[in-house]
């Protein structure tokens, strides 16, 4: 539980794929800006026959998903108790952060009347019927959740601190914009002896915290699934099923692991940092089985509602639905070779085509396997998809810069600094 | 202790799984179709009787005051937008009638407008309760003040009533409610049936309605396909139709006679029974979590005492 197993990533901040990143978010950010102005339909492809596209699609339904691996990860550690995957931890925290927060931005750049969402406050307007206040609430309660799984990392930053940045940068403005150099460096002092008080503090609650993290996911997962269940005109029968909400919830699962994977992997590579390849062939030997639990539900749901001549047809939904299976079957096929597991390079690849298989599961349920009616067309614009661009963009911005300012990537013990690379 | 904790994860997977495994199972078990209101206000659409003059569509807008056509649809000749010629429902039209030409010998008018059904999936996915069913008119209506726009009520509604304002900063949704705030409190009845000329819109109660319909088709079984639209569609519809045409030709999709909302209910009602299940989670959770870091405190001391003499 210690909070010594992470480490700042001393790097440069300004990087040339900073600059790339920051563009793109201000293109997504003026975009939305636009909708704001004139309308969703100024922007967006959306219609009264397809009124969820790519933003609920990807950003809320996918991208929840994918940023379950602190979800994944804080099961292995707390529940299965296996301490020695601790340091993934706060990455995976910090990008589900990312992923749950900017899925919030998204419903509110998505939904027509945001101001009104404080009506999921008021009980009076509470509806338990709709899956969609369920999950609604559990985001919103999961990502406060995923902030306060995170203070530690900037809590700890903040003991540290002798703060020079903020030093150089009133000694360059001292009087300038009516800064008082001894005035704020107290304020700041004051902030670092709270930091100080407050943490060990959180520590003694912070593994209820941990827990309701791991509940609310389960829950809004799975409801995230439901959300589909009042589409049985729409939504093709190889996809509405009474077993949504369970194929949602063990998809988020097996995505989570893979995800946790690729983004070690990813980062390791991109940060030059040895693979963690030890912890992650572990996680890897989990997903086969998790991919394997859920084929068997699909293969057998199917089977029970005779729709199993439908997924063979080779049609357009059939298509879509075998991608999916064969993905997520190679994926796990792969992995139950220990070789294979040890492999960074294997990993990488078994990880990716199982997050693309789950993520292809949840398009079809959203939007591919979605049909309204004749007369009905839906592809995203241009415009709407640089706005999940944007999203995405911001993101991975926010994740770089903050491991470079918190301690969050796992400390590089000396014997693995030698591993190979 | 792995293969311990291993177990009692398992064991626990398995109870959060039973419920959701057991779910469908329950949903699908038994649906007894639950007794249809006839109490509830409605309307009958005798498409043979429609000479397709559009004044239901006029009055309508005039009575709920919905603004003109959008762009698209106006004529260049007509910049007061005093021409409205709306090709489908959308955020400023709230019914419609149309032509549906097979042959010259075989066509038909047909309206859309809001069903008003019995057990509305629009109401049973509203996060807010934006969308309500008034329990003695049975109206389905739509609160602007509480809606956040999340265009639910569209992806689950059957027969794509529900419009979104697309093309405005502040849109909100567009839906028929029966006049209830406008004529039908002002005269009694809706606009549309109060303006129309030949009684192909009848309004009334469920029961009058059906009662109407049934004595058309045995009188004049020749003129009609012999079908109620509605009266067991998707649990059954306020809104009726008779026609002489095939529904599904005009646009009235074939329908099972269960509600949606009966199944996706049962799902999540098995799911979160007085809220058990997730807390029944959640302490479970926080039980074995709380002894796991106990016993990993205890072997932490001697880890970070060995990894200490390294460092």
């Amino acid at each position: 539980m210690s909070h010594d197993d992470y480490q700042i990533h001393r790097a440069k901040i300004m990087t040339p794929a900073f600059w790339v990143l920051l563009v793109l978010t201000v293109i997504g950010f003026s975009l939305i800006a636009v909708r704001f102005i004139w309308g969703i339909g100024a922007v967006s492809n959306l219609s009264d026959g397809y009124p969820w596209g790519i933003w609920i699609t990807y950003d809320v339904a996918t991208g929840t998903a994918i940023a379950c691996g602190g979800y994944a990860v804080a099961i292995l550690v707390y529940i299965r108790n296996k301490m020695h995957y601790h340091p993934l931890i706060r990455s995976a925290v910090l990008t589900s952060l990312f992923g749950y927060g900017l899925a919030g931005f998204s419903v509110m750049v998505d939904v027509g009347r945001p101001w009104n969402a404080y009506n999921f406050f008021v009980p009076s307007q509470w509806q338990a019927n709709s899956a969609m206040f369920e999950v609604a609430l559990c985001v919103m309660a999961y990502t406060t959740v995923l902030f306060i799984e995170f203070l530690p990392a900037v809590l700890t930053r903040l003991q540290q601190t002798n703060w020079s940045r903020a030093r150089v940068f009133l000694d360059k403005y001292h009087g300038k914009f009516g800064l008082d150099t001894p005035v704020i460096l107290e304020k700041l002092e004051k902030l670092r002896l709270l930091a100080i008080k407050i943490q060990p503090k959180l520590d003694k609650v912070l593994i209820f915290i941990i827990v309701l993290g791991i509940t609310l996911p389960t829950m809004h997962q799975s409801s995230l699934g439901s959300l589909l269940l009042i589409a049985s005109t729409k939504l093709h029968p190889l996809w509405h099923t009474g077993f949504l909400p369970l194929l949602f919830l063990i998809n988020c699962m097996f995505i989570g692991y893979s995800i946790a994977i690729l983004e070690s992997i990813i980062s390791s590579y991109g940060f030059r940092r040895p693979f963690e390849t030890e912890q992650l062939s572990g996680l890897a030997s989990i997903t086969p089985y998790l991919t394997a639990i859920w084929l068997c539900v699909v293969i057998g749901d199917l089977i029970w509602r005779g729709q199993i001549g439908n997924a063979l047809k080779l049609d357009f939904y059939s298509g879509f639905f075998l991608l999916e299976f064969c993905l997520v079957a190679s994926g796990s096929l792969l992995l139950f070779s220990k070789k294979r597991r040890q492999s960074p390079r294997w990993l990488f690849i078994t990880a990716a085509l199982i997050v693309l298989g789950g993520a292809l599961y949840r398009f079809n349920v959203y939007l591919i396997g979605f049909n309204p009616g004749q007369g009905w067309r839906y592809f995203p614009s241009l415009a709407e998809v640089m706005i999940t661009v944007g999203i995405v963009s911001f993101e991975i911005l926010g994740y770089q810069v903050l491991v470079k300012l918190f301690p969050v990537l796992p400390r590089l013990h000396g014997h693995e600094v030698s591993a190979k690379v | 202790m792995s293969t311990k904790s291993r177990r009692e994860f398992l064991k626990l997977a398995g109870l959060a799984g039973a419920s959701l495994v057991a779910a469908p199972a329950v949903a699908l078990a038994g649906h007894p179709a639950a007794a249809s209101n006839d109490e509830e206000l409605g309307m009958l659409y005798d498409a043979t009787k429609c000479v397709g003059c559009k004044a239901c569509m006029s009055a309508c807008k005039r009575v709920n005051g919905d603004y003109g056509a959008l762009s698209y649809e106006q004529a260049k000749f007509d910049p007061d937008k005093l021409w409205d010629a709306p090709k489908d429902l959308s955020g400023s039209t709230r019914t419609l009638i149309k032509l549906v030409k097979e042959s010259p010998k075989e066509w038909s008018y047909v309206k859309y407008s809001c069903m008003h059904c019995q057990k509305p999936s629009c109401v049973s996915v509203c996060p807010v309760a934006a969308m309500t069913k008034d329990k003695q008119t049975g109206i389905v209506d739509y609160n602007k003040n509480t809606c956040i726009g999340c265009r639910y009520c569209q992806v689950a509604c059957a027969f794509n009533i529900p419009k979104f304002q697309w093309e405005k900063a502040i849109p909100q949704i567009v839906k028929c409610d029966l006049c209830k705030n406008t004529n039908l409190k002002q005269k009694g009845i809706s606009a549309c049936a109060e303006v129309c000329p030949t009684g192909a819109i009848m309004f009334g109660k469920r029961k009058e309605l059906l009662a109407e319909a049934k004595k058309r088709l045995s009188d004049q079984p020749k003129r009609y396909i012999n079908h109620i639209y509605g009266e067991h569609e998707l649990g059954g519809t306020n809104h009726l139709y008779l026609a002489g045409m095939q529904f599904k030709k005009l646009g009235l999709p074939e329908l099972k006679s269960e509600a949606p909302a009966e199944f996706s209910e049962k799902i999540q009602h098995t799911i979160y029974k007085g809220f058990i299940a997730p807390v029944a989670l959640y302490s479970t959770l926080c039980f074995i979590a709380v002894r796991n870091m106990k016993k990993s405190s205890g072997q932490d001391h001697d880890h970070t005492d060995h990894d200490g003499g390294k460092q």
